[in-house]
């Protein structure tokens, strides 16, 4: 499997790691325990499909990405940067 | 037997090896296989499950019987088949699964055996008692059974792993690969051409065509010429492509050296590939079905297309007598090729009642007729017949059979698509592009699409290059399909032929048409649970050749049409692949990088043992004379530090440096206290939490100047705490204005502690250092000896104490120096052991305590907390949960009797309590001797534990068999208002 970094290019996915739901580059406002913290921290989709993931591309330029893919088949439908505004 | 004339092997030189001790001599270009038909060996190996003896079955990676094992000694290679393996100047192969010897194996008593040891045999028979299966039935059922057996020794070989890219990867250089590759590499496409075999060609190579108006070979020879003349093309012979993986990556296994007599010593044995391909073309052929008819697995019984090979190929031929067994037109080109070399025809059997005689062929033709038996104990020697009502005997040491052919889908299919039956052909065809599973990228062509005349594989080999570059954007080259054999014949498939005995179907795995008729018998009539019943297709071969027959049984078992019956799963790797291939790279010294301080030679001349911390190696202790145990050393080095001067190598920590004006503010985001107001000059320690309210790591954080910040973090979180802080600044603080960078291996740092180290900074430093402006959490651009370094006034250890720092090239220099300084001053280098007992002494946390699942309130440090700004983790770490006083917090330790042992890892419960999970109190995460207090002391975790100070509890270690009565007490053991450190 390859990703497309938009800093890099096509690159091999063991430069990449998962990091789970892109839900988790979406902090909730407020700084005390709320429902929109336990949902952003604990409550998480599985899909079999598509879903939307955060990838640290870690052994590249460093870029978090937000990555869309089929988590059935590995297509790839689009990768963004996190920093710009793809969170 | 060789004929001359015939065959691609060079004949002027000889190749002298030994095949069970026996000293043979074969050519340069045959494999074992050829080389063993050459020199008239019939009986290569016994079967794996009766000890049924075997003969070469096919002349391809397919191959079932003709396992042996390759080299002697620890470079032993079992399972290796003698139809790939090539000869070379001093091969030595040994056959397999026989005792004594091939000819006299005791074991064949298991085929006598045969009707006790059908299908389900050992599920059925070694159910009970249940003890009996580890101890007696496995053991012994493994001798008996199986391939070749493993040295045990460590593997000699070299191995090696590589990558490559490219626009067009082919897979397979029969005619369709040739054609598809030249079209592509014409047209400048970057190309790929993998063939398994060790001479590109395929077929064009094994029978007698022209192609362009010249011997196909010929043809074949001037395309490799022509594609060799091409700098945009890659010809990988010995190549097998093992696998198709996600987005265009395909595995290969290259045979790099296993063909040398004398390989240079550095080259690898084999290599494994990681190929990623913008598009490619399978074009990997088709393997010969063999028919299923009694006893069908004599040596001397061999597919059609093979007996042609072995001919054309290697100019050999397997007997004097040979039979023909075939439903196809194509298959009788085996009779009519020997037949012109002048070998005789024993009979040409057709199961067609219509099909015409074979012209040309002076022997007996059974239209209509079946081979239903044959005899010969060690290699065929006759053939039963039935034929128009009557059964006859016919001598033949030879029999060549065809079933028809499958298209090699297997690559086609390895991300779970199914192949599609194709009714008029008889055959499976690889998944369309598109269907679920099918592999994207991946276009079919020649024989492995379903095509098997030469003509329209070289049109099929075009038009998928075609496909392939007009997906690439590159314009197809004008070129000419060369005038070929454009006929595939007529044929029928032919699985299978009633009649009494056994007729095998999984020639590797010893599996029957009984077997699989049994399977469905009793209910597994899904082809995934006959396949695991019977264990039909699970044999190193992944039953190449049996699949489709089987299926085909099974189908006719159980009333279905084959496509109604289903395929198992094509799974990689299509050919076995060493898990020493797999690992290459990754045994001994590879299987990690390892780090160096820039002391580390300095310190293993002082004798110092080293330990792995992450990747990096650190000095555990520096041995003094006399010394004899690592507790002397460490108890010394502990005692310099505390009243004169240590010095310690702490590049291994985590060192990140930040630029810009928002540096502040960002930090404040990550660190839960403020780090904004921080003065130049000016250093502070500081925690960041995940954002689930745990620690993550500690240090401290420096400013230079102005602009200048320099973090450090622990040696096992660096690279962790790097990537949260890019991942906090990308995806929450994209706005900020900071960047930062991890210099940890730019700098060498060192620790300078103890009552002494003013002292030896003023001898060090350039202008001297004067402590008393110098106060604690200080630090300053300084310069070394000319070098311009940093200074950092902090502590460990809880001793007046600095972290010197120099650019990484500096390091051994200075490290000299210091410990040069050091030593006058009566003190010295210290290691790991002394610096953990150092900071245990002070209650200072590591990720002993900092373990992924304790919170800042646990560690006493909720006054870091800051109320009055956000930061990572500040919503979670402020659940009730994770304030409750109840929960375990960190306390220190000490034994109530002084000689009492203290471990970590060990847990508590209250005195009189049962050692058991319930009345679990708590349990210590760093404990040492203290040579400093002269007892045992512990950091640990202990339920409400700050409220319990004094109290008695008992330690018990389950483990090591210890038990000690503890006292909880302050986690400072050591000088608790830090008068020491600022002093
Ligand atoms: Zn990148």
């Amino acid at each position: 499997m390859r990703l497309d970094c938009p800093l890099c290019g096509p690159r091999d996915l063991r430069e990449f790691t998962p990091r789970g739901a892109a839900v988790h580059a979406r902090r909730p406002e407020g700084e005390t325990w709320s429902e929109a913290w336990h949902h952003h921290l604990h409550l998480r989709d599985n899909p079999a499909g598509r879903s939307e993931e955060l990838w640290y591309h870690g052994s590249g330029c460093t870029a978090w990405l937000i990555v869309e893919r089929d988590t059935a088949t590995h297509e790839v439908f689009s990768v963004r940067l996190a920093a710009e505004g793809g969170a | 037997m060789r004929l001359s004339g015939y065959g691609r092997v060079d004949r002027t030189q000889s190749v002298p090896f030994r095949f069970d001790g026996r000293m043979l001599t074969g050519h340069p270009g045959d494999t074992l296989a050829s080389a063993l038909i050459a020199n008239g060996v019939r009986l290569v190996g016994r079967s794996f499950k009766y000890h049924r003896p075997r003969g070469i079955l096919t002349a391809g990676s397919e191959e079932p019987n003709a396992l042996v094992e390759i080299g002697e000694g620890a470079g032993r290679v079992p399972n290796v088949r003698a139809t790939v393996q090539e000869v070379h100047e001093g091969l030595v192969a040994h056959s397999q699964n026989r005792w004594p010897s091939l000819e006299r194996d005791l074991l064949a008593v298991n085929d006598l055996a045969a009707p006790f040891l059908g299908a389900g045999f050992y599920y059925k028979t070694f159910m009970w008692p249940a003890a009996f299966w580890e101890r007696v039935y496995e053991p012994a059922i493994r001798r008996a059974a199986g391939l070749g057996s493993f040295t045990r020794e460590a593997d000699p070989h070299r191995h090696e792993k590589a990558f490559a890219s490219c626009d067009l990867l082919v897979i397979g250089a029969g005619a369709a690969g040739l054609m598809a590759a030249l079209a592509a590499g014409e047209a400048g496409a970057d190309v790929i051409l993998a063939e398994e075999g060790a001479e590109p060609g395929g077929r064009l190579l094994a029978e007698a065509e022209e192609v362009g108006g010249r011997p196909a070979q010929d043809w074949a020879a001037a395309t490799l010429a022509r594609l060799g003349a091409m700098p945009n093309v890659r010809v990988m012979p010995r190549t097998a492509v093992t696998g198709a993986h996600d987005g265009g990556t395909y595995g290969a296994l290259e045979r790099v050296s296993e063909h040398l007599a004398h390989p240079a010593p550095e080259c690898p044995r084999d290599c494994f590939w990681r190929i990623d391909a913008r598009v490619a073309v399978l074009a990997a052929g088709a393997l010969e079905r063999p028919v299923a008819f009694p006893d069908n697995d004599r040596p001397g019984v061999m597919m059609a297309s093979a007996v042609r090979a072995y001919l054309h190929r290697w100019g050999v031929v397997p007997g004097a007598r040979i039979a023909l067994f075939a439903a196809g037109d194509d298959a009788r080109r085996t009779a009519r090729d020997l037949a012109a070399a002048g070998v005789q025809i024993a009979a040409v059997i057709d199961p067609r009642a219509d099909a015409p005689a074979p012209e040309g062929i002076d022997a007996p033709y059974f239209a209509g007729g079946q081979v239903v038996g044959t005899s010969g104990r060690q290699g065929l020697t006759a053939i039963r017949v039935r034929a128009g009502g009557r059964v006859r005997r016919i001598a033949a040491d030879v029999l060549a059979m065809s079933g028809g052919w499958s298209p090699t889908v297997h690559l086609a299919c390895h991300m779970g698509g199914r192949p599609v039956w194709d009714e008029a052909l008889g055959a499976f065809l690889p998944p369309r592009e598109g269907a679920r599973g099918a592999v994207p990228g991946l276009i079919p062509a020649g024989a492995a699409a379903g095509v098997f005349d030469t003509a329209g594989c070289l049109a099929s080999g075009l038009a998928a290059a075609g496909e392939a570059l007009s997906r690439l954007g590159l314009r197809a080259p004008r070129i000419e399909v060369p005038e070929a054999e454009d006929d595939p014949g007529r044929s029928v498939p032919l699985f299978r032929v009633s009649g009494k005995g056994r007729a095998w179907l999984d020639f590797q795995n010893d599996v029957t048409v009984k077997d699989v008729e049994l399977s469905a018998r009793e209910g597994f009539v899904s082809v995934e649970h006959m396949k695991r019943y019977t264990t039909q297709g699970m044999a190193p071969d992944q039953g190449k050749t049996s699949n489709v027959v089987a299926l085909a049984v099974l189908a006719e078992a159980t009333g279905q049409t084959i496509p109604e019956t289903g395929t198992t799963t094509f799974r990689p790797p299509y050919v076995p692949v060493p898990l020493g291939t797999i690992a290459a790279g990754a045994q001994g010294k590879g299987f990690a990088p390892e780090r160096f301080t820039t002391s580390h030679d300095a310190s293993a001349a002082r004798g110092a043992p080293m330990i792995e911390a992450g990747l990096w190696y650190r000095p555990s202790y520096f041995p003094a004379r006399g010394e004899t145990t690592w507790r002397e050393a460490c108890a010394r080095e502990v005692a310099m530090v505390r009243e004169a001067v240590g010095v310690a190598d702490v590049s291994t920590l985590g060192k990140i440096e930040f630029r810009g004006p928002d540096t502040g503010a960002f930090l404040d985001l990550v660190y839960t206290s403020r780090f904004s107001t921080l003065k130049p000059g000016r250093a502070r320690y500081g925690i960041m939490l995940r954002e689930d309210g745990h620690v993550m790591d500690d240090g401290t954080t420096a400013r230079l100047s102005d602009d200048i910040w320099v973090m450090t973090t622990t040696t096992a979180a660096a690279g962790q705490v790097m990537a949260h802080l890019e991942m906090v600044q990308q995806c929450h603080a994209p706005g900020m204005a900071t960047r930062f960078t991890s210099t940890t291996d730019g700098w060498a740092q060192f620790a300078v502690a103890g009552p002494r180290a003013p002292d030896l900074l003023a001898q060090v430093l350039d202008g001297g250092h004067d402590a008393g402006s110098f106060p604690f959490m200080a630090c300053a651009a300084v310069t070394v000896a000319g070098v311009a370094g940093r200074l950092f006034r902090i502590s460990f250890s809880g001793e007046h104490a600095y972290e010197i720092a120099v650019p990484a090239r500096h390091g051994a220099a200075l490290w000299r120096l210091l410990c040069a300084y050091a030593e006058g001053l009566g003190g010295g280098p210290y290691g790991m052991e002394a610096l953990n007992v150092l900071r245990i002494e002070k209650g200072f946390p590591t990720h002993a305590e900092l373990h992924g699942r304790t919170t800042a309130f646990d560690l006493g440090l909720q006054n870091m907390l800051s109320p009055r700004k956000d930061f990572i983790g500040k919503a979670a770490a402020t659940r009730p949960g994770l304030l409750d006083p109840g929960r375990e917090r960190l306390v220190g330790l000490r034994p109530v009797d002084k000689a009492g042992r203290l471990l970590a890892g060990a847990h508590l419960f209250k005195r009189g309590a049962k050692a058991i999970r319930v009345n679990d109190q708590g349990y210590l995460t760093s404990a040492c001797h203290s040579p400093t207090l002269g007892h045992d002391i512990a950091l640990g975790f202990v339920s409400a534990g700050p409220e319990r100070m004094g109290e008695r509890l008992s330690m018990v270690d389950h483990l090591r068999g210890v038990t000690t009565e503890v006292e909880i007490c302050s986690p400072v053991f050591l000088d608790p208002d830090g008068a020491r450190a600022r002093s």
